[in-house]
C-alpha cells in the first residue's frame, strides 16, 4: 500500500494531487480554494454528510467479502435463462487486460483496433452459429434483445399490424420487459398455447393473422425442451408476413437446427452462457438478423474497412442508426452495452473451437437425459415431465409440493427451481455435473 | 510524450504503397475448421456442421494479447473523453466481483442470498443518500436504460393521476445527450426540444413556453453538457412542477457534484446514476455499466421489481419485494450485478471524504487544464468538464491528430452549441504533470496546419480509417469478407 494514500491526508485515494500541486494549479487558475470553482447557489448546496465511512483497500475488500460471505454455499442446479458453463482461466486473464477493460466505445477506431477486431470476431462466430448475416455488439440481455426484436419487426413490416405472439412458457420477466419496451410503439403481446413443452402449431395457426408483426419461440425452451417445430413456426410466420424470432444461446446453437435454415429472421438470447459464470442474471444480449434489415438494427455494428495506408481495419459503422446521431429517430436508445462480455464470449468460443463447442452442447443433452432418468427412478418423482428431448434442463413432477421439495433440497445444500405446485426444474451442465450423485441422493431423501 | 502504438501485421504487402497487410490475422484465417455435428439428438433436430476457429491455448493467448496491445484504455494514458468520466478503475473491485460468493444465481431463495441482498440494500442506501433520493432500483443495466426506466416511472405516476394520455410530451434541452431523446421516443413520447439560452443554460422563458399540461417530464443534466451549473434550478423545478410535470436528472455528470449538491435537494424527482462514470466501474470497451434509478418517496411505489428491504423484526435479514404499483421489469434479472458489486466496493472504499474529494479534484483538474489550453472555451464557469472550440480547425481532425501525441482525445462536435466542440473531462485521476502533457498535446495540435491534421494519425495501429467505405461496402463478418474476395 503506497504510503502516500495512507498518510492521513484524507481524500480520494485515486486522485494523485500533492498539496503543492493543488496549490500550484489553483494559482494558475487564479483561485484561492477549490470551493471557489463551484458555481452552485447557496440554497442548494449540500452541507451534510452521506455518513459513509472511508476505508483502506484492505478494509473495503474485507467488508465486501464479509457481506458476500453471508450467501449460503449452495450447489446450484439452476437455469431458466441464466446458465453457467466452466469458464477457462484464459478468459479472465486476457479479458482483464487493462487495455481492454479500461477502454470505452471505439469512437476513435485508429487507436482501438484490438477491441474492434475482437468484436468483429464475436460477430463472425455468431453469424456462423445463427446462419444470419448480421450480429450486433451488443444488447443488454436476452429479455431486452427480445424486446428490440419486436421493435425491429414493427419497423420493417409494411402493414400496420401490432400483434406480437409469444408462447405460454415465456418467462414472466421476459414478457414484462417485452411489454414495457413495446408499449410506446403500440404493440400488444399475446400468448399462444404450447403442447407438452413445444409450440402447438395448431394453436399458433389459430392465433396468427396478418396483424401479427412477430412470432417468438425458443429452442431450447425455457422448460428445457428441444423445439421440434421450428420449421413449421417459421412457415406460419412467413405465410402471414410476420417475422420469426427465435430465442437460443451459442452453446445450443452449435448443434440445434440452424436458425436461418428454418426461417428465423431474428435470433436473440443470452450469449453469456459462454464467457461469464453465474452472475445473478447478468448476461449479454445476442441479436442476430438478416442482412435485409441491417439499417434497422439496434446497437453497435463493427465493420471492416481500409485505412489511409490501404490496410484492412475495423470501425463502428452505420452509426447514423444510433442515438448519438439520429436522436429520437434512432433504432434504439442503447449506448453503453455489454461489449466486454462479448469479448469474453468470443474468447471462450474460440477456446472451445468447433469440436469443443459441439462436445459441450452434446454433454448438455446427455447430462440432462441421464439426470432425468435417475430422478425418474426415485419414488415421488417423475422426470422429465415433457416427452421431448432436453437441453441442459428439464421439469420434474413431484408428488410432494414442489416448494417443500426445493426447500428441503436447500437444507441439503442444493438449489433447484420450484416452477409449479408440483413441478421442479433442474439444470445440469459441465459446471455442476460433479455434484449430480449428491443431488440424486438428496432427492432420494426429500422427494 | 512520445508514443507509437503496437501494430502486428501479417507482413504481406497489399496494393497500397505503405500497406503491409491486415493487422493481427483473423482467427478464422489462422485455422478455421468445419466439424460435422454428431449428436445424441435425432438428425432432423440438429444442424449438419459448424465452422469455427480451432486454435491451441497458447496461440489464443498470443492473439488476444496482441489485440490488447492494439487498444488504448485509461491505464494506457490520459482519456479525457467528455461526458464519459473515464476514471481509474480500482483493481480490488475486480477481485471482489470475482469472489465465488458473488457468483450466485438470481432465482435462489432470499434466505440463501443474504449476502447479495445485504450488498444490494447497502447500495440502494448509499445511492439514495448520495443523490438525495428516497428509493432506488438497481435494475437498469446502463444510463440509457435508467432514463427509460425513469420515464416509465413518470408515465406510471401520470397514469395513476388519470393524466396518462394527456401528458404525452417530454422536454429535452438541445444540448442533451442523444439517449435522452431516444429513450423518450422509445417510451412513446413526443420530444419537445428546448433551445439553450445565450449563456448555454436553460432559457427560463423558453421553458415556460414549452411546459404545459401535456408535459410529462423535463430531462436535464446538471451541470449540463457544457459543464455549467444550472443556477436557476429551483425556478426550473417550479416551472415544471407548476405545469404538473416531473423533473428528471440525467446522472452522467454527477462526478461534478459529489458532496457539493444533491439532485434531490435541487427539486429533481427522478434520476439515474451512471455508475460506470461516477463510481469508477470499468467501461469495458463499451460496457457493461449500470444505471440505477432513484426517486422521491411519492414515486417509490412505481419502481421496477424487485427491490430489497430489511425484513421487519427480522434481525437484520433482507428480502426482495415488489413495489406496490411496480412498472414491472426493464431487465430479465437484476441488471449488471457484477458492476453493482464493484460500485458498492468503490463507494465503501472512498466514503464521504473520498467522494467529496473526487469531485473537488475533478473540477480542479478541468479548470486547470482549460487554463493551460490555447483553444477558446466559450462558456464558463464550468465544473468537471469544459467544451473548447477548435475554431477554424475541424474538431474531428484535431482528435485524430491528438492520437499521435499518445493521448485519447476529447469528445468531439457535441454539444452543438459550441462550434467544432472539444468536450474535455480529465477527471480527478490525473496529476499536474499529466495535465501539462495533455495541454501540450492540445496546444501542439492547435498550432498545426489543416493538412497535418487531415493526414493524422500516424502513430496508431491504424492510419485514418475510411468510414465511407465501411458503410458503403458493408463487411460485418468473416463470411462477408470471404464473399467479397
Ligand atoms: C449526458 C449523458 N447522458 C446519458 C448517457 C447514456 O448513458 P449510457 O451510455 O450508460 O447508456 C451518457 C453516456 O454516454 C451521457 O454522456
Amino acid at each position: 500500500m503506497s504510503g502516500r494514500h495512507e498518510s492521513g491526508e484524507r481524500g480520494s485515494p485515486y486522485a494523485p494531487h500533492t498539496a503543492e500541486e493543488t496549490e500550484a494549479m489553483l494559482s494558475a487558475i487564479g483561485a484561492d480554494d477549490v470551493t471557489e470553482l463551484f458555481d452552485i447557489p447557496e440554497s442548494v448546496v449540500f452541507d451534510g454528510e452521506f455518513d459513509i465511512d472511508e476505508r483502506t483497500e484492505r478494509e473495503a475488500e474485507r467488508h465486501v467479502r464479509g457481506l458476500l460471505s453471508r450467501n449460503d454455499d449452495l450447489t446450484e442446479f439452476l437455469g431458466r435463462g441464466h446458465y453457467e458453463h466452466y469458464v477457462p482461466s484464459l478468459v479472465d486473464h486476457l479479458s482483464l487486460r487493462s487495455e481492454f477493460l479500461t477502454s470505452y466505445t471505439q469512437y476513435q477506431p485508429e487507436i482501438t483496433q484490438g477491441f474492434l477486431q475482437a468484436l468483429f470476431e464475436y460477430q463472425s462466430m455468431l453469424v456462423e452459429l445463427t446462419g444470419l448475416g448480421i450480429v450486433n455488439a451488443s444488447m443488454y440481455d436476452h429479455a431486452t434483445a427480445l424486446a428490440e426484436a419486436a421493435l425491429l419487426a414493427a419497423r420493417v413490416r409494411s402493414t400496420d399490424g401490432d400483434r406480437v405472439l409469444v408462447p405460454d412458457y415465456l418467462l414472466d420477466q421476459r414478457r414484462d420487459v417485452l411489454e414495457n419496451y413495446t408499449d410506446g410503439a403500440g404493440l400488444s403481446v399475446e400468448t399462444f398455447a404450447t403442447d407438452d413443452g413445444n409450440v402447438d402449431t395448431d394453436a399458433l395457426a389459430e392465433a396468427i393473422d396478418d396483424e401479427a408483426v412477430m412470432v417468438y419461440a425458443e429452442n431450447p425452451t425455457t422448460r428445457g425442451t428441444v423445439e421440434e417445430n421450428v420449421e413449421a413456426i417459421g412457415d406460419l410466420a412467413d405465410d402471414h408476413g410476420a417475422l420469426f424470432c427465435l430465442g437460443s444461446d451459442p452453446v445450443a446453437l452449435s448443434i440445434l437446427q440452424e436458425p436461418e435454415s428454418v426461417g428465423a429472421d431474428v435470433v436473440v438470447g443470452d450469449a453469456a452462457a459462454l464467457g461469464l459464470p453465474t452472475a445473478y442474471g447478468m448476461g449479454l444480449g445476442l441479436f442476430a438478423t438478416r442482412e435485409d434489415f441491417v439499417r434497422q438494427v439496434p446497437g453497435r455494428l463493427v465493420g471492416a474497412s481500409e485505412d489511409a495506408a490501404d490496410n484492412r481495419t475495423y470501425t463502428l459503422t452505420l452509426q447514423t442508426r444510433e442515438q448519438h446521431i439520429r436522436r429520437e429517430r434512432a433504432t434504439s436508445n442503447i449506448c453503453t452495452n455489454q461489449a466486454w462480455v462479448a469479448l469474453r464470449t468470443a474468447i471462450h468460443a474460440a477456446y472451445l473451437g468447433p469440436e469443443g463447442l459441439v462436445d459441450l452442447a452434446n454433454d448438455c443433452v446427455r447430462l440432462a437425459d441421464d439426470l432425468a432418468e435417475r430422478l425418474d427412478g426415485i419414488s415421488g418423482l417423475k422426470a422429465p415431465v415433457h416427452d421431448r428431448h432436453h437441453f441442459r434442463e428439464f421439469v420434474a413432477h413431484t408428488d410432494q409440493p414442489a416448494k417443500a421439495v426445493a426447500e428441503d433440497l436447500e437444507a441439503e445444500g442444493f438449489a433447484v427451481h420450484a416452477v409449479g405446485d408440483h413441478e421442479v426444474q433442474v439444470c445440469i451442465t459441465d459446471a455442476n455435473e460433479h455434484a449430480a450423485d449428491d443431488l440424486v441422493a438428496a432427492f432420494e431423501e426429500v422427494a | 510524450m512520445k508514443y507509437d502504438q503496437a501494430r502486428w501485421t501479417d507482413g504481406k504487402t497489399m496494393e497500397g504503397e505503405d500497406a503491409d497487410g491486415q493487422y493481427e490475422p483473423l482467427l478464422s484465417e489462422k485455422n478455421s475448421e468445419e466439424v460435422e455435428v454428431e449428436s445424441p439428438l435425432p438428425d432432423e433436430l440438429t444442424r449438419d456442421s459448424v465452422e469455427l476457429p480451432e486454435l491451441s491455448e497458447p496461440e489464443l493467448a498470443r492473439h488476444y494479447t496482441r489485440l490488447s496491445q492494439m487498444n488504448y484504455g485509461v491505464d494506457s494514458g490520459p482519456y479525457p473523453l467528455g461526458s464519459c468520466t473515464m476514471k481509474y478503475n480500482p483493481k480490488f473491485t475486480e477481485d471482489v466481483a470475482a469472489l465465488p460468493s458473488a457468483g450466485v444465481h438470481h432465482d435462489r431463495s432470499d434466505r440463501s442470498l443474504q449476502g447479495s441482498l445485504a450488498l444490494m440494500h447497502g447500495l440502494q442506501d448509499y445511492l439514495a443518500e448520495i443523490g438525495g433520493m428516497d428509493a432506488v432500483s438497481l435494475q437498469p443495466p446502463a444510463g440509457a436504460a435508467g432514463e427509460f426506466t425513469g420515464i416509465l416511472v413518470a408515465k406510471a405516476f401520470h397514469e395513476a393521476n388519470g393524466e396518462g394520455d394527456q401528458r404525452d410530451e417530454i422536454i429535452v434541452p438541445d444540448s442533451a445527450h442523444g439517449t435522452n431523446f431516444a429513450s423518450a421516443a422509445l417510451a412513446g413520447y413526443e420530444v419537445v426540444e428546448l433551445p439553450s439560452g445565450d449563456d448555454g443554460r436553460v432559457d427560463l422563458e423558453a421553458l415556460e413556453a414549452a411546459a404545459s399540461d401535456r408535459t410529462a417530464l423535463f430531462m436535464l443534466t446538471n451541470p449540463n453538457t457544457l459543464g455549467l451549473f444550472e443556477r436557476d434550478i429551483e425556478e426550473i423545478a417550479d416551472i415544471v412542477h407548476d405545469a404538473g410535470g416531473l423533473l428528471y436528472y440525467d446522472g452522467a455528470n454527477l462526478n461534478a457534484l459529489l458532496g457539493q449538491a444533491r439532485p434531490g435537494d435541487m427539486g429533481f424527482d427522478i434520476m439515474h446514476y451512471n455508475v460506470h462514470k461516477t463510481f469508477a466501474t470499468p467501461h469495458g470497451g463499451g460496457g457493461p455499466g449500470a444505471g440505477p434509478v432513484g426517486v422521491v418517496s411519492d414515486l417509490a411505489e412505481f419502481l421496477p421489481a424487485p427491490r430489497v428491504r430489511e425484513v421487519e423484526d427480522g434481525d437484520g435479514k433482507y428480502e426482495r419485494f415488489e413495489p406496490e404499483s411496480s412498472l414491472g421489469k426493464v431487465h430479465g434479472f437484476e441488471g449488471n450485478w457484477l458492476v453493482l458489486v464493484k460500485t458498492y466496493a468503490y463507494i465503501a472504499r472512498l466514503g464521504d471524504e473520498g467522494l467529496t474529494d473526487a469531485s473537488a479534484k475533478a473540477v480542479l483538474n478541468a479548470n486547470y487544464l482549460a487554463s493551460q489550453v490555447d483553444y477558446e472555451v466559450p462558456f464558463e464557469p464550468f465544473h468537471h468538464e469544459f467544451v473548447a472550440s477548435a475554431g477554424d480547425q475541424d474538431a474531428a481532425d484535431v482528435a485524430k491528430r491528438m492520437l499521435d501525441y499518445g493521448v485519447h482525445p476529447p469528445t468531439t462536435k457535441w454539444p452543438e452549441i459550441v462550434s467544432e466542440a472539444l468536450m474535455t473531462e480529465p477527471t480527478e485521476i490525473e496529476n499536474k504533470d499529466t495535465l501539462d502533457q495533455l495541454a501540450e498535446a492540445f496546444n501542439a495540435v492547435a498550432a498545426e496546419d489543416d493538412e497535418t491534421l487531415a493526414n493524422a494519425p500516424n502513430r496508431t495501429t491504424a492510419r485514418r480509417i475510411d468510414q465511407t467505405s465501411a458503410a458503403r461496402n458493408l463487411r460485418l463478418s468473416w463470411q462477408s469478407l470471404d464473399s467479397e474476395e
